[in-house]
């Protein structure tokens, strides 16, 4: 029980390391997410086979098998980065295949009137796309966007087994300390379950404020 | 690329027209510039590849080795292993935790419903260590419980909405010709659920087979601690890219396999007359938000 109040800047580093990694992640994962599914819907062949495969391959990748290749594996093309951007690297990747699906389908289901509507009024294709297309996506898109995070937040435990900057990876320097380990991980439970559903909150929010009613 | 393609690809889509002779002109051009710097991509990490010799005889040698072909396969033995186990647990689970949340003793209910919502949001890593740490129990059982837990909880709510999908009149006509209410939902309600979800229910075990590989993290013998095992072998010059490149396509075909296979069922069961009064799900895992 005294696990939380004695080791309280142990967890605190560790909280904040994860709360840092997902936030950082989520940055990457939606602003790569959002290229690939412009790829996507592009009237390219070779941009829509790209985003295809990246897609494709990514959901399909277990996520210890990219941190293992990426952890190890880019050091030996002479890329030593920190293992912070690493694991961004790797979350944000993973994580953009699924965001990009997100929004695909969002985009997909505007309605085809509504953008020969626009373009029948003389929009140009950035007025169509920001002010026609783009906001009716958005509404549909924000409960699966949320759970999307949600899943990032977790899976950013992942990185907390191969360091200890992050809250899963306290439970290490805790155990070496001799504390009950139950205990131990009870506090850290806690803390994941204050981030997931703290995103689950504000989606919740941005829902009930954006969201429509189908 | 023909017009009539590239028209059939973007129907669905309310950003572009039918393009005309010149946009298609400007499309080409872009194409082949997109092409060109894809290639590039492609060619530099090749180069890569090349340059920190990655492709030399030593790297690739041990894959010759009979006892090392065996450790990789005993790897991806133990893989399919805790799948096997993982799934049919996680499925066994699931309809458990579903009937509690769909029963109508309060009780039992609220059980089941703080037991599925606990175990989403948790991460399956955080369970897997406890049991693993904690509970001190070996690493196969302790990665199909942490997987069971998490999957079984998702399935519950999957299988929970797949009953709620199926058409009111469905239940109403059952209990109308004199059903109780087990009657009701083995025979009228979980048939025609089960169809429905089959493939999200898939999907859901592609997520249990990815997730497989955190069992490296607790040191089971799968298929990815038999590559590190390799991997680090100083005798053949460290070959940690090639064993990447041979692992990596075998997990991830896997995984694209049991998707394509999700997929095949979607399609499949949507044309099947047993569907009529329920929707399909599209092939994917579930995607609610915590907490509805």
């Amino acid at each position: 029980m005294y696990v939380l109040t004695e080791n309280f800047a142990l967890y605190g580093k560790g909280f904040w390391g994860t709360v840092q990694l997902t936030v950082y992640a989520s940055l990457l994962a939606l602003v790569l997410g959002f290229v690939m599914a412009s790829f996507r819907v592009a009237p390219i062949g070779s941009l829509r086979v790209f985003g295809t495969v990246w897609v494709n391959v990514l959901r399909n990748t277990p996520l210890t098998l990219l941190f293992f290749a990426v952890l190890l594996g880019l050091p030996r093309f002479g890329l030593v980065l920190p293992f912070q951007v690493f694991a961004v690297l790797a979350l944000g990747c993973y994580t953009s295949a699924f965001i990009c699906e997100v929004l695909r389908s969002g985009i997909n289901t505007v309605p085809k009137g509504q953008g020969e509507a626009a373009r029948s009024l003389g929009m140009s294709f950035g007025q169509t796309l920001g002010t026609v297309v783009l906001p009716q996506a958005f509404r549909s898109v924000i409960p699966p966007i949320g759970s999307t995070l949600i899943a990032l937040a977790k899976n950013s435990a992942i990185a907390g087994a191969f360091s200890v900057n992050e809250l899963l990876g306290t439970y290490k320097t805790l155990s070496e300390l001799g504390y009950n380990i139950v205990w131990t991980f009870v506090w850290i439970a806690v803390g994941y379950l204050i981030i997931t559903l703290s995103i689950s909150a504000l989606f919740h929010v941005l829902e009930k404020r954006y969201g429509v009613a189908r | 690329m023909t017009a009539h393609a590239l028209h059939g690809e973007l129907e669905s889509t309310a950003l572009y027209d039918l393009p005309g002779p010149r946009t298609r002109r400007r499309h080409l051009v872009y194409g082949i510039a997109s092409t060109a710097v894809i290639l590039g991509l492609l060619a530099w990490i090749l180069y890569l590849l090349f340059d920190t010799g990655q492709f030399t005889a030593t790297k690739w040698s041990p894959f010759l080795y009979k006892g090392i072909q065996e450790l990789v396969l005993r790897g991806l033995g133990n893989t399919l292993k805790a799948f096997a186990y993982a799934s049919v647990l996680s499925v066994l689970l699931g309809a458990v935790l579903a009937a509690g949340r769909l029963s109508v003793h309060r009780p039992l209910r609220w059980a089941a419903t703080l037991f599925v919502e606990f175990f989403r949001a948790m991460p399956v890593l955080v369970m897997i260590f406890f049991i693993f740490v904690a509970l001190k129990a070996q690493p196969l059982p302790a990665l199909v419980a942490g997987l069971t837990l998490y999957n079984g909880s998702v399935l519950a709510e999957v299988f929970r909405t797949g009953i709620n999908s199926v058409e009111r009149g469905q239940r109403e006509a059952a209990y109308a010709l004199g059903m109780r209410k087990t009657q009701v939902m083995t025979f009228v309600l979980a048939p025609q659920a089960v169809r429905a979800m089959l493939p999200t229910i898939i999907s859901q075990l592609v997520v249990a087979l990815k997730d497989t590989s955190l069992g490296y993290l607790i040191t089971y013998e799968e298929f990815l601690h038999a590559g590190k095992l390799i991997a680090s072998n100083l005798d053949y010059d460290l070959p940690f890219i090639p064993v990447v490149m041979i692992i990596s396509p075998i997990y991830i075909g896997m995984c694209m396999l049991l998707s394509w296979f999700a997929t095949w069922v979607a399609r499949r069961e949507r044309r099947s007359p047993k569907t009529a009064a329920v929707e399909v799900a599209p092939a994917e895992p579930e995607t609610v938000l915590p907490g509805r």
